[in-house]
């Protein structure tokens, strides 16, 4: 966490609510450093865009305090706080051309018409439009369109550019290269963004760190490496990244680590993460990728069966989806390496893992994680 | 390419689409057959049929159909009378169209040329009969020295053509003299001009109105949250509901001199009884009545404009910088103007051929020109002017949406 000292935006005790029952936003705390790119992650009605649009001034906080460069933001307009902005759908002059659109900011700010030209020039350079500045936007494709928007929120040099969900209308894959446009262009000019998406790729792919949303609450707010390997909760463990979820009872809890029983009686070594004590209900995570089929005396800890019941060939993987304690999406990727384990549907297979990669966290049911 | 594309049975590809697409022209072009009749009879040959009583002139011929063959020989731009044989051709003629009574015709379409052409051919018929033997001319101006007036010859002459541009003329206040030269009306016969100016600019004042009024209205009906948004749409729509002629003189009871407005202003105070303001049956009040009755004109296709705009416009103007005002103007208020175009020219185009509103509280000042269409078509039957003016009209809005496909464009307008 970067401190109070250097963070360019501050979100103190922010609330919010529309209807003055429900709390959109519960109790924010959040700071951003300058330079950073922080992508706020979390289904759609997690609080997320409340978020986003509280701090463009679109939105009032109902209660608290939000600081760009240490001052207050609640009562300053939003033509005021310098804020570059990236809508969902662009939201193009489209009676404007290119140019015009881009000069817009300028020009409401009193730049000198030469100023302004270069300007331009240099963000539709940026964006690799060098020579669409005359065009409509209604005559570019939407990746285009899309970077003209880039553009345009970059173009008045704000400290803090906002981008809410701009990638949602693309297709894959313009969108997995606009991702890394984005990353370019954010690493060459140094300004900070925050980022809204629902796309857990996009913010993994992005981000220095990733703030997961859902019920109004930061559920954790981590790099995307600390978010993968290490999640906090089973709302995180099973919204960012594949994950297989068990359910256990806690035998005995030892140091950091902990035994659990699973509902067949099975009883496995597991990371204690979330949980206090014996005889609590336990969800435990472990990611495809680490459970290995047929594992050596490494794993002696954690080693049980399952029956494989599908296989599914994509190439450089094969995914099978087994029985395990129970549940029957166990997922498990077998690497499509040279010598490896042939699986057959309806065998029972011996599976392993360490128990460090095998996380017990809250009970957590469903997406539904306790706040 | 060098050669037509086929289908596998060689008939070329485009013939073959076209008789695909054939059957289901037809079928198309079926369902709306009833209305094209119902148009082409209630609307479009009425039209054509007002376009040719602008210029018919048949009566003179009809009437007077021999006389006519014979002032063909004479030189009205000389100083002499016709000769006797016209004469005698004339009072022919005048004693047969007095027998079959078709004289009262002739005399009212003489008479919007010539003010006392129609006493005078009254007065005429009947004397005329006497008339039995040379000579002719002597008789007939006998009965009245207007027959020795050669501007009326002249007149006859000129009028015996089966089309004519006097009505036309007349409708812009003009005439032709007596030497068939177009001339201006005298001063104090000069009305239609004066009318159709006067239409012209309380229409684009009402327009003004209606869009300073319905701008904002239009504006809620579209941002407001839908329950909202729905409730205020149906008190928009709420005049359409309600007659005409109630809307009409609910305004002449608020507006009247013993009025409600009036009395409440005499009560707080704010003018005294004998000060009580005239507002209706003058151009206040066609300026308001009009301005309510096609306020919903205004609002509806600017509606509909505006709820295509998404709200993003806005909130990106602001984030670059610009004040609300700044945004509105640059970007909200050009993203409107294909809206704006369609209400003002639907409420222009209605406005300046409204009848029944101005009749009721326009007054002597606040009447527009198809009230004196009206009054020429009922009351003085005079229908060459009353189609000479309509056509007028006509011609006017055509411009105008011309005009305003030139600047805006035709494509961009919606009205719903």
């Amino acid at each position: 966490m970067p401190d109070a000292q250097e963070a360019l935006v501050a979100f103190e005790g922010v609330q919010k609510t529309y209807d003055g029952r429900q709390l959109v936003v519960r109790d924010l705390n959040l700071d951003i450093a300058r330079g950073e790119f922080l992508t706020m992650l979390g289904p759609s009605g997690s609080g997320k865009t409340t978020c986003l649009m509280m701090l463009a001034g679109f939105e009032t906080p109902t209660h608290g305090r939000i600081l760009l460069k240490g001052t207050e933001l609640n009562r300053v307009p939003p033509h005021r706080r310098g804020i570059g902005m990236v809508f969902q759908n662009y939201a193009l002059f489209p009676h404007m051309t290119v140019y015009e659109n881009l000069a817009f900011p300028l020009e409401v700010r009193g730049m000198s018409r030469a100023e302004i030209e270069t300007k331009v020039a240099r963000a539709l350079d940026m964006v690799r439009l060098p020579v669409f500045g005359g065009r409509r936007p209604a005559q570019l494709s939407g990746g285009q369109q899309q970077r003209v928007a880039v553009a345009r929120a970059l173009v008045f040099e704000p400290d803090l550019v906002l981008m809410d969900e701009p990638l949602g209308a693309l297709d894959k894959n313009l969108r997995e290269e606009m991702q890394y446009e984005i990353k370019h262009i954010h690493e060459s000019l140094g300004v900070t963004v925050v980022y809204v998406t629902h796309d857990q790729s996009e913010a993994l792919t992005m981000s220095n760190r990733i703030a997961v949303f859902d019920d109004g609450v930061i559920q954790q707010l981590a790099t995307p490496d600390v978010l993968y390997e290490k999640p906090e909760n089973a709302f995180v463990a099973q919204f960012i990244g594949e994950n297989n979820r068990l359910t256990a009872r806690v035998k005995e809890l030892d140091g950091s680590f902990c035994t659990v029983e699973l509902e067949d009686g099975q009883k496995v070594r597991a990371l204690s993460v979330n949980v206090s004590g014996a005889g609590e209900i336990t969800t435990l995570s472990l990611r495809p990728e680490r459970v290995v089929i047929g594992p050596g005396q490494d794993f002696a800890d954690n080693r049980i069966s399952g029956r494989v019941e599908e296989l599914i060939y994509l190439g450089d993987h094969i995914r099978a989806r087994l029985t395990v304690a129970g549940n029957d999406s166990f997922i498990v990727k077998v690497a499509n390496a040279h010598d490896h384990v042939r699986l057959s549907q309806g065998s029972e297979v011996p599976l392993g893992w360490a128990s460090e990669d095998c996380r017990a966290l809250d009970a957590g049911v469903g997406n539904a994680a306790p706040a | 390419m060098a050669h037509e594309l086929t289908t596998a049975d060689g008939v070329p590809l485009r013939i073959s689409l076209e008789r695909a697409l054939l059957r289901s022209r037809i079928r198309a072009a079926l369902l709306v057959v009833p209305l094209m009749a119902f148009l082409l009879f209630a609307f479009i040959l009425p039209i054509f049929d007002m376009l040719y009583r602008s210029v018919e002139n048949s009566i003179v011929a009809q009437v007077l159909p021999e006389t006519v063959v014979v002032l063909r020989d004479w030189d009205e731009t000389g100083d002499a009378l016709p000769d006797e044989t016209v004469f005698e051709t004339a009072v022919a003629d005048i004693q047969a169209a007095f027998k079959a009574k078709t004289l009262g015709r002739l005399a009212r379409r003489l008479n919007y040329e010539k003010p006392g052409m129609a006493s005078l051919l009254r007065k005429s018929g009947r004397r005329s009969l006497r008339i039995t033997e040379a000579p002719w001319s002597e008789q007939l101006i006998k009965i009245d020295r207007k027959w020795g007036d050669i501007n009326l010859w002249r007149l006859i002459k000129r009028e015996s053509d089966h089309v004519t541009e006097s009505y036309f003329l007349a409708a812009v206040d003009m005439r032709l003299d007596d030497l068939g030269a177009v001339s201006w009306q005298p001063e104090n016969r000069q009305i239609y001009l004066q009318l159709f100016w006067k239409t012209v600019w309380m229409s684009g004042l009402i327009t003004i109105l209606c869009l300073l009024l319905g701008y904002p209205v239009a504006f809620l009906l579209a941002t407001l949250p839908l329950r909202t948004s729905n409730l205020l749409m149906v008190l928009v729509l709420l005049p359409f509901w309600t007659s005409l002629l109630v809307r009409t003189t609910s305004w002449i009871a608020l507006l009247q001199h013993e009025g409600v407005l009036n009395d409440l202003m005499v009560v707080v105070g704010l003018i005294s009884d004998d000060g009580r303001l005239q507002m209706i049956h003058n151009k206040i009040g066609t300026f308001v009545a009009m301005t309510h009755i096609l306020l919903p004109f205004m609002i509806l296709p600017l509606y509909s404009v505006m709820k295509t705009i998404p709200p993003s416009y806005m909130r990106a103007a602001r984030s670059l910088g610009a004040t609300p005002f700044t945004a509105f103007v640059r970007v909200y208020l050009p993203n409107t103007v294909s809206g704006i175009g369609a209400g003002s020219i639907l409420v222009f185009i209605l406005s300046i051929g409204y009848y029944i509103t101005p009749a009721l509280v326009g007054g002597r000042t606040g009447t527009f020109i198809s009230n004196f269409i009206a009054s020429h078509v009922s009351v003085t039957l005079n229908w060459g002017l009353a189609a000479a003016l309509g056509v007028i009209l006509l011609a006017l809005v055509l411009a105008l949406y011309l005009l305003y496909d030139r600047i805006v464009g035709i494509d961009n307008m919606k009205l719903g």
